[in-house]
């Protein structure tokens, strides 16, 4: 049911505009880009809020403030509204696509979403969410975004541009 | 995504707008998964109830509930006027017991809006069964029956225990397929997606409902939302044991079909339970594994005085409240603490006529029905600690109300109940 991420995990080496192809060296280049499947159509930008543990939606976020609640999840605390989410995927109860809905109307949503791992729950989720959302990558995104990235986002065309911010530099402002 | 005649002139409108934005919804959804085409449905399981704070303001703001189903049922961006459901459907969950909203603190006007639901519900023709284990009270589907169920702890329980054929749907694709008698023919809908990818070898007795648990809890993390072929039990599991066992690795990962080699139907032996493919991994599971699992479902539990004890998550079985009623029989629970038992309320006749209502109520507890902590948000006020035999609810309650909880046997839940205390431990 799951698609196999395992290769797109290997996968390390990113499609850039720069000199180096090696995102994790000394040398990362400013800005990647990465092509994926359109999931919902769409255009946006943001900051990138990225986690490598899957993401509960009811009983794991607060909608109306778009918060991750979840006791053990490294984002506790942290909210995606109009945020770049970058995940593996979704997990837990199928209250899923309703708690994001709610985000969605409470404006807590996130800009746009990211994942790897396809399940109803993140499809249905990601449809009513109505963000721009990709999966199926050339690249993996969880290798190449950090959080605090600035990443473009066009559903329509199927690419992910990241500016990669530098170290010390502070989130873009919106 | 290919659309047969019929599906196209429902997206086309002859049945009206209401299945038009259905089936509108069903192919946007569908698409996003990849799927192909859509399959028929006759067994429906989700929500359209609004006592929840942001929906019933929602109803209140935008004109009733054909505009929460419009919205949250449909995903559309405008009020239908929503016809009876098509496919056979139960409802899941509500958000109260309005026999016991005053113990619930749930106010009159809410009840009121659940009395509106309810109406709501028949006029549309779905069945309120209001529980989270419709298998529970009548709605049993066969081995390859398509179903479009939400309700991760049931949708587990129908692939796993029964073979039925559902994924996980959302509010919005289960109100999309009572109107349309469709879902998308995707993942666990498809004989080759059903197969076991992980097989879990067991170097211990799991016996007990607590133990299944716990082996679900350690398991659903590990796999996530991968199939787990459980080898190596040597006791044959009951509904109670496997009802839980679904309920904790749905919560702790994101497992919506499982095998037992010997015991689930997909299952004869371990071969074909993972039809012909070596596992992607083979996980032990012995004494350490089982104590990680219990500090892990038992994280937040600090304090050992305990205000409430809730029982019935999935809700109970009447063969769990005739359970609970042998251990509180002849009890009377602590004044610092309340016994919360949820069942379906079709259950909660029979728990009437065999007298158990009464018996938990002459030892100070409550049968409950329709709803949950976790889902209604109830609990008695001035919880901080709770205590339960779920680890489904040990695993969100906290999250969701910001009290500890601690986890254990029944008869451990029971004994706090009557004590005031917290003495579990893992024998």
């Amino acid at each position: 049911m799951n698609i196999a991420t395992t290769d797109q995990q290997n996968q390390r080496a990113a499609v850039t505009d720069n000199t180096t192809r090696d995102a994790t060296s000394a040398s990362a280049p400013d800005r990647i880009v990465l092509r994926g499947r359109k999931v919902v159509g769409g255009v946006a930008e943001g900051e990138a809020l990225v986690t490598h543990e899957r993401i509960s939606g009811w009983g794991g976020i607060d909608p109306r403030s778009g918060t991750i609640i979840e006791t053990r999840h490294p984002l506790r605390g942290q909210s995606f509204a109009n945020k770049v989410l970058v995940f593996p995927g979704a997990k837990g109860s199928s209250g899923w696509s309703s708690q994001f809905h709610i985000a969605r109307l409470a404006g807590c949503a996130p800009a746009a979403m990211l994942f790897n791992e396809m399940t109803t729950k993140i499809a249905l989720g990601a449809v009513v969410t109505h963000a721009p959302a990709l999966t199926g990558f050339d690249v993996d995104p969880l290798g190449v975004i950090e959080t605090g990235d600035w990443v473009k986002v066009d559903a329509e065309r199927g690419i992910v541009e990241v500016i990669k911010r530098r170290r010390g530099e502070a989130p873009r402002a919106r | 995504m290919h659309l047969n005649d019929d599906e196209r002139a429902m997206l086309d409108g002859r049945d009206g707008p209401a299945v038009q934005r259905a089936m509108d919804l069903l192919v946007r959804y569908g698409e996003a998964l990849g799927a192909e085409r859509l399959v028929d449905t006759n067994n429906v399981c989700g929500t359209v109830g609004a006592t929840m704070p942001f929906l019933r303001d929602y109803a209140v703001k935008h004109g009733g509930l054909d505009a929460v189903f419009s919205e949250f049922n449909l995903d559309s961006p405008d009020v239908v006027t929503v016809p009876k459901a098509k496919a056979f459907s139960s409802h899941l969950q509500q958000g109260l017991d309005p026999e016991h909203a005053q113990r619930q603190n749930v106010s009159s006007e809410i009840v009121k809006l659940y009395r509106a639901g309810e109406a709501y519900t028949a006029r549309l023709g779905i069945q309120p069964l209001n529980t989270c284990a419709p298998y529970q009270v009548g709605n049993v589907p066969v081995k390859g029956e398509h179903c479009a169920w939400m309700e991760s702890s049931a949708v587990i329980y129908i692939n796993g225990v029964l073979g039925a054929r559902t994924n996980a749907e959302g509010r919005e694709s289960a109100g999309a397929a009572m109107l349309t008698g469709k879902i998308p023919y995707w993942g666990l809908h498809l004989d080759e997606n059903r197969g076991a990818t992980h097989r879990v070898e067991l170097d211990i007795d799991v016996r007990s409902v607590q133990d299944w648990g716990l082996l679900g809890y350690y398991v659903g993390e590990l796999v996530q939302d991968r199939i787990p072929l459980i080898d190596g039990v040597r006791h044959a599991p009951s509904l109670p044991k496997l009802k839980h066992f679904g309920a904790a690795a749905a919560s702790s990962g994101g497992v919506e079909m499982y095998h037992v080699t010997g015991f689930t139907p997909e299952a004869p032996t371990a071969a074909a339970a993972l039809r012909g493919a070596r596992p992607l991994e083979t996980i032990r599971y012995g004494a350490a594994e089982r104590r990680l699992a219990y500090e892990r479902v038992n994280t937040t539990g600090k304090h050992t005085q305990v205000d409430f004890v809730m029982l019935g998550c999935p809700h109970y079985s009447i063969e769990q409240i005739w359970e609970a009623c042998q251990l509180l029989e002849g009890q009377r629970i602590s004044a610092n603490t309340e016994l919360w038992i949820f069942t379906p309320k079709a259950t909660k006749q029979l728990a009437d006529q065999a007298g158990y209502t009464k018996l938990i109520e002459d030892a100070g507890g409550v049968l409950m029905t329709d709803t949950c902590s976790a889902i209604g948000r109830v609990m008695p006020q001035g919880t901080r600690v709770a205590a339960v035999d779920s680890a489904k609810q040990a695993h969100y309650l906290p999250a969701i109300m910001g009290i500890e909880a601690w986890f254990g046997s029944t008869a451990e839940c029971i004994q706090a109940a009557i004590t005031g205390r917290w003495s579990g431990g893992l024998a």
